[in-house]
């Protein structure tokens, strides 16, 4: 007779996928919770960014696009909740939460977009950094995370190459146009790498993620991935990277990199960045301006289902 | 019947255009802000539809032009004094009952135009107006089931809706003056099904405000296209 936890612990060490039913240790339940919302709640808040532009796109072109890479993240975001609510949580009590301030989200959406080169920034640094992380979850061992996961980096991606085109269309521009993304690139640059969380060293959930394989790889490892994939494509742009300590080591086959300012990492994450208290307060203030409509729809609801008995 | 002045028929084309890009750029307000993540899905794929509608009708405009101009030319080096379309399409979104009363508005015109649009003999356009119909057939839709369970829900939201009928009424004639006379049947059909079900009065008063299709318009219009054209007029002759 096999106890469950011998059955969950099998399912892991098969690189088999836990489904909904399955038994979990609440801790697994709790941390992948913590991290769906996180995720969700990240797709959601990120859509002010780059909403913030839609009405000012240069183009019918740029402004369609625009329009959709935001519906796409609202689209994420639902399938994120989704998956969460697997785990027996509520969409309403995670955005509660979120609401609250007891949930976080991707601290890179507390940077204000300044310029139009913010957009073309956006897709390549910070939708660059999402892929390299959300790549490894597709190989996520909880079933309806790692499935969501393969949809929204098939979208990430496409989201990508549609900011890093509106960056080349800017450097072979003229030199205002230029001087528009190198601006994005000095702003974005840090925030981006922030992306991938503390050191190795300092992360307090990577150790079990990793044991529980809901994590594969390291921040420290994906930082580095990332930097070796982008410091070519700067390098296409014509662009330069705001870090002196970068260059390529032969010896290590990487680009080492200059550190971080971990004080300006964690005054975001606790709150102080530029755009926290906006970003919250918009979030807020749209779902408490749209309770009369969610209530009259429940009233409706109602009303029909009596009409019909 | 003689021969169809081309003006003429550019002019007809930038209105449709004119009409189906401003109330994108309207619904795109909406986004990141909707009561829910469902409605902002929706109301972002409806923007969509119509930015979709304008950029082909521009463009169709342009090459019938035949002076080079393309859709960003047209939409977006235009002044207000040249833009066509009609007032309603303007206004403010206001509350989700304000918006979801002016989408009805529009949505029980362009029903019965695309259907005709769709028979006219310049194949461009009735192949624009084909694809269109399909996507108004949707919007009417969701409109119709917003404005019933608005106006048939709570008394906040009976209130609301009822006020955003009095306040856009009298856009409503606008919509189907002129050459767009045939379509009023259509229309009366179409919105009175819906307000009756949905409990809401048609206002008594039969004051009415025209001239979008001159170029008259309201003041919103101007600030709408400040912000929507700002970068092409910030930096001209530049590729995005």
């Amino acid at each position: 007779m096999t106890t469950p936890e011998e059955k969950f612990q099998a399912l892991i060490d098969a690189e088999e996928k836990v489904e909904p039913p399955d038994w979990m240790p609440e801790g697994y339940r709790k941390n992948l919770i913590r991290q769906i919302a996180q995720h969700a709640h990240s797709e959601i808040i990120g859509m002010q960014p780059e909403g913030n532009w839609i009405s000012r796109a240069p183009t019918l072109h740029r402004k369609a696009i625009l329009m959709a890479k935001v519906q796409d993240e609202a689209g994420h975001g639902l399938y994120l909740y989704s998956a969460a609510e697997t785990l027996g949580v509520k969409r309403d009590e995670m955005q509660e939460l979120l609401h609250q301030g007891k949930h976080k989200y991707s601290s890179i959406f507390n940077y204000p977009t300044l310029s139009w080169a913010d957009m073309g920034a956006i897709g390549w640094l910070v939708d660059g950094a999402a892929i390299t992380n959300q790549v490894m979850l597709t190989r996520c061992s909880y079933g309806p995370y790692a499935r969501a996961m393969v949809r929204i980096c098939k979208e990430e991606s496409f989201h990508q190459r549609q900011g890093y085109e509106i960056l080349i269309r800017l450097c072979q521009g003229t030199s205002e146009q230029k001087e528009m993304a190198q601006d994005a690139l000095d702003r974005w640059w840090w925030p981006s790498l922030m992306m991938f969380g503390p050191h190795d060293s300092e992360s307090t959930h990577t150790e079990q993620s990793m044991e529980w394989k809901i994590k594969r790889v390291s921040n420290d490892d994906l930082r580095q991935q990332f930097v070796d994939m982008t410091v070519p494509q700067a390098e296409y742009l014509g662009l330069e990277i705001p870090d002196p300590e970068l260059r390529w080591n032969p010896e290590r086959g990487h680009y080492d990199f200059g550190e971080i300012d971990w004080e300006e990492f964690w005054r975001v994450v606790k709150g102080n960045g530029p755009m926290n208290r906006e970003r919250l307060e918009h979030k807020v203030r749209a779902w408490e301006e749209g309770t009369w409509v969610r209530e009259a729809a429940a009233a409706h609801a109602a009303k029909k289902a009596a009409r019909a008995a | 019947m003689p021969p169809q002045d081309p003006d003429d028929r550019v002019s007809a084309l930038l209105a449709h255009a004119d009409d189906n890009l401003v109330l994108a750029q309207r619904l795109g307000e909406w986004i990141a802000s909707a009561p829910e993540l469902e409605i902002d899905i929706a109301l972002g794929n409806i923007a969509l539809d119509h930015l979709g509608v304008a950029r082909a009708l521009y463009t169709h405009a342009g090459d019938l032009q035949g002076e080079g101009r393309g859709e960003d030319d047209l939409a977006l080096g235009r002044e207000e004094r040249d833009y066509l379309n009609l007032l309603l399409v303007e206004q403010p979104n206001g509350d989700f009952a304000r918006t979801m009363v002016r989408q009805l508005f529009f949505d029980a015109y362009q029903t019965p135009l695309w259907e005709d649009l769709s028979a006219s003999d310049a194949p461009v356009l009735a192949g624009i107006a084909a694809k269109a119909a399909k996507e108004t057939a949707y919007h009417l839709q969701y409109s119709s089931s917003w404005v019933i369970r608005l106006g048939d829900g709570t008394e906040e939201s009976h209130r609301r809706a009822q006020d955003a009928v009095g306040a856009l009424w009298r856009f409503t004639s606008e919509l189907t003056e002129d050459d767009r006379a045939s379509y009023r049947d259509e229309w009366e059909r179409l919105v009175g099904a819906v307000l009756g079900e949905a409990k809401l009065e048609v206002p008594e008063d039969p004051y009415q405000r025209t001239g979008g299709r001159h170029g008259y318009h309201t003041e919103h219009l101007g600030y709408l296209l400040a912000e929507m054209q700002w970068m092409q007029r910030s930096y001209p002759e530049m590729k995005w």
